[in-house]
């Protein structure tokens, strides 16, 4: 059986949904953003695959825009990580509860 | 079937093995694991994008996410000592709903991917070469304002995190 744009959207799709259990079932911010990550990435293939079969190139200058853009938000995401772990010591999302520091 | 073929099914296997592996690790709960493993997606993602005729993308791929993002985390992963957090012991109820809902968001997007028909009678014709990438980006005008605003959103980010990095905000 030929390899179409359907098994790369299943791949894709099915790693989205692999990132959004992480962000439910996992209590620990880090690894809540990693699969965060491995959403956004499920995104650039499903818009690479849409590029490749669709013969536009708009696809993959989309993915350049959301790998740059997905950086400068892991630094930020991070520095505020550090930031809220200096405040209180944990990283755990059950002890970030309250709205106010 | 041929070699891409193959090729294909193996990057696909190995990229929703390493990402399951990353949410859910039966051996080890540590961050540091999820992270390397995430590493390994990232590649295995960069692999699909070449077997997909990304070539710039799989460079930049492995170069920007399994190169600075994945050393950005180790680093904060480092900084802060997480021992404490391997004991806790996962939420029933989260994970119980949880499943449940992310297993009907998987059926709701097999079928709708499925019954859509996506790429019925398409064939993989764009040749994705670096240079066609620079050509659609540079010189079509329709790209260059948000390649600029990119710019000054890293420019941004950067004034941002070093404010937030301070100890204190004086």
């Amino acid at each position: 059986m030929n390899v179409g744009l359907e098994h790369y959207l299943f791949v894709s799709a099915a790693l989205f949904c692999l990132g959004l259990l992480g962000v439910i079932v996992r209590r620990n911010l880090l690894v809540i953003y990693m699969s965060l990550e491995l959403m956004l990435n499920a995104a650039n293939l499903a818009l690479v695959a849409f590029s490749r079969f669709n013969n536009n190139l708009d696809g993959q200058l989309m993915v350049f825009f959301i790998i740059t853009v997905a950086a400068a938000e892991v630094a930020v995401g991070l520095a505020l990580v550090v930031a809220l772990y200096r405040e209180r010591q944990s990283a755990h999302v059950e002890d970030l509860a309250s709205l106010k520091l | 079937m041929a070699l891409p073929d193959i090729l294909f099914y193996l990057f696909a296997a190995l990229t929703l093995g390493c990402g399951l592996l990353v949410v859910a690790n039966p051996f080890s709960r540590n961050p540091v694991t999820s992270a390397m493993f995430l590493v390994l997606t990232i590649v295995s993602l960069a692999g699909l994008f070449v077997l997909l005729h990304a070539y710039f993308l799989a460079a930049v791929q492995i170069l920007v996410y399994a190169g600075a993002v994945m050393v950005l985390f180790l680093f904060v992963i480092m900084l802060l000592d997480l021992k404490a957090e391997e004991r806790r012991r996962f939420n029933v109820f989260a994970v119980v709903l949880g499943g449940a809902s992310v297993a009907g968001l998987v059926g709701i997007l097999a079928k709708t991917i499925h019954e859509s028909g996506a790429g019925a009678g398409l064939q993989p014709t764009l040749a994705g070469e670096t240079r066609n990438l620079g050509v659609e980006l540079f010189t079509k005008g329709q790209f260059l304002l948000p390649f600029e605003i990119v710019s000054l959103l890293l420019l941004v980010a950067m004034v941002g995190v070093i404010l937030l990095s301070k100890r204190e905000l004086r």
